[in-house]
């Protein structure tokens, strides 16, 4: 589903990543490791397609595009929160009706604010406005980073619920997270912070 | 797609309405100080008109240019736009379009007023609305590349201005021309021509070059 050969990133004159290659599956939670700055963030924006500055190849075998979640939450202070999620639907040429849009809410914690703009909701609300995404909208791979930052701990045991859902039904989850995860079958990319003189990568089942 | 972007777009500058109002409050304000400053002779007014009212609208739309992806930008709906089959071409078009609607079309439609204010005739002023009709569209679409190429820095103003302000010196020219040659009493159809010809140039090049400088400014 995802093949990555020889991908090397350098940003502000340090290499982040070197030959790096692994494969992925439908079913594979495969999370991210590394120190802060060992450039997770930028291998997730790779794999989306948002970060153009580097070498070697990304297939991806696929047929919708990812449905990504980054630091920025892709919600829009000036909208409410109905009106951003039927906005991030179009955009994948998905529809959601009232009742979708009231239901998901529900799920995410949000039930009764779908007509509040979002500059009156907190930082984790924001992230669950942009998480709602994911329990309805049908992209096959879900890329991630730092989905748990901001949110609280009933949130975190239902997210993790609903990434362990979409890999067993056969959905591709990559991910960032400073957290152990609670997840079966996860499979870690380590990242490290790169010595000079030797293979950065380890890849471990 | 492109209604979709537009409808967004306008809606969430309507609900800033500072925002909104800024470029236009500049661009009567700047026209309404020239006749004090200068006097209110009406040969030197109607001589001044054309180049003070296209200057105007030139720095109004650059002032607004900044915003244009800002916000997209920091609250990471840029990073959803790229990632998503839409095309982004189609959705910065769309952005392009609402923020014509949204601070331009405004100031076309105050500049018959302020026209007058500059002791304009009726010629004159009917070559203003046509200039501005067809020269504010591709400032808009210029700005926005320079837009399009700041908006990851944090002071990017300055460095819109630097960038766009050569492009937009042809549109000044053929718009100010335009209306003088209407004041004089002659035939401007080759100044309209021309803007319609740079106007089909820009709406045809300017987005391909946009979404080029969002892809450019979301690598760095």
């Amino acid at each position: 589903m995802l093949n990555v050969v020889n991908l090397s990133c350098e940003r502000d004159q340090r290499l982040l990543f070197d030959d790096l290659a692994f494969t992925a599956q439908p079913g594979d939670i495969i999370q991210v490791e590394g120190p802060n700055g060992a450039g997770k963030s930028t291998l997730l924006k790779i794999l989306s397609g948002i970060y153009d500055e580097f070498e070697g190849n990304v297939e991806w075998d696929l047929e919708d595009y990812p449905l990504y979640l980054g630091h920025r939450p892709g919600v829009n202070d000036y909208l409410t929160v109905a009106e951003n999620l039927a906005w991030l639907a179009q955009l994948h040429e998905q529809t959601l009706t009232q009742i979708e849009i009231d239901q998901i809410l529900v799920e995410v914690g949000l039930h009764g604010y779908a007509e509040v703009p979002c500059s009156n909701l907190s930082e984790g609300q924001r992230k669950r406005v942009s998480l709602a995404r994911f329990y309805v909208f049908t992209n096959r791979v879900w890329i991630l980073d730092e989905p748990f930052s901001a949110i609280d701990a009933a949130g975190i045991t239902s997210l993790e619920s609903l990434i362990q859902r979409h890999a067993d039904s056969g959905g591709l989850v990559l991910l960032t997270s400073h957290q152990p995860l609670r997840l079966s079958n996860v499979r870690q990319l380590r990242l490290n912070p790169l010595p000079l003189d030797h293979s950065p990568l380890e890849v471990e089942r | 797609m492109l209604l979709a972007t537009i409808h967004r777009t306008l809606r969430v500058s309507f609900r800033q309405p500072s925002e909104l109002l800024n470029p236009l409050f500049f661009f009567v304000l700047v026209i309404a100080l020239f006749p004090l400053g200068i006097g209110p002779s009406e040969k030197t007014l109607m001589l001044i008109a054309p180049g003070v009212i296209w200057v105007a609208a030139l720095l109004a739309t650059l002032l607004s240019m900044e915003s244009l992806f800002r916000s997209d930008f920091d609250d990471g709906s840029l990073d959803q736009m790229l990632v998503s089959p839409q095309p982004l071409i189609l959705v910065v078009t769309g952005k392009v379009i609402a923020h014509w609607l949204a601070t331009s079309l405004p100031l076309v439609l105050v500049s018959p007023i302020l026209g007058l204010m500059l002791s304009v005739d009726s010629a004159g002023i009917v070559a203003i609305l046509i200039s501005l009709m067809l020269g504010t569209p591709i400032l808009s679409l210029l700005g926005a590349v320079g837009a399009s190429l700041t908006v990851g820095l944090k002071k990017g103003g300055v460095l819109i201005a630097l960038l766009i302000i050569p492009l937009y010196v042809p549109v000044l020219i053929l718009g100010t021309s335009l209306i003088q040659t209407a004041q004089q009493g002659g035939d401007y159809t080759g100044q309209m021509l021309w803007m319609m010809a740079l106007l089909a140039l820009t709406a045809g090049t300017a987005p391909i070059a946009t979404a080029g400088g969002i892809k450019v400014s979301l690598s760095r």
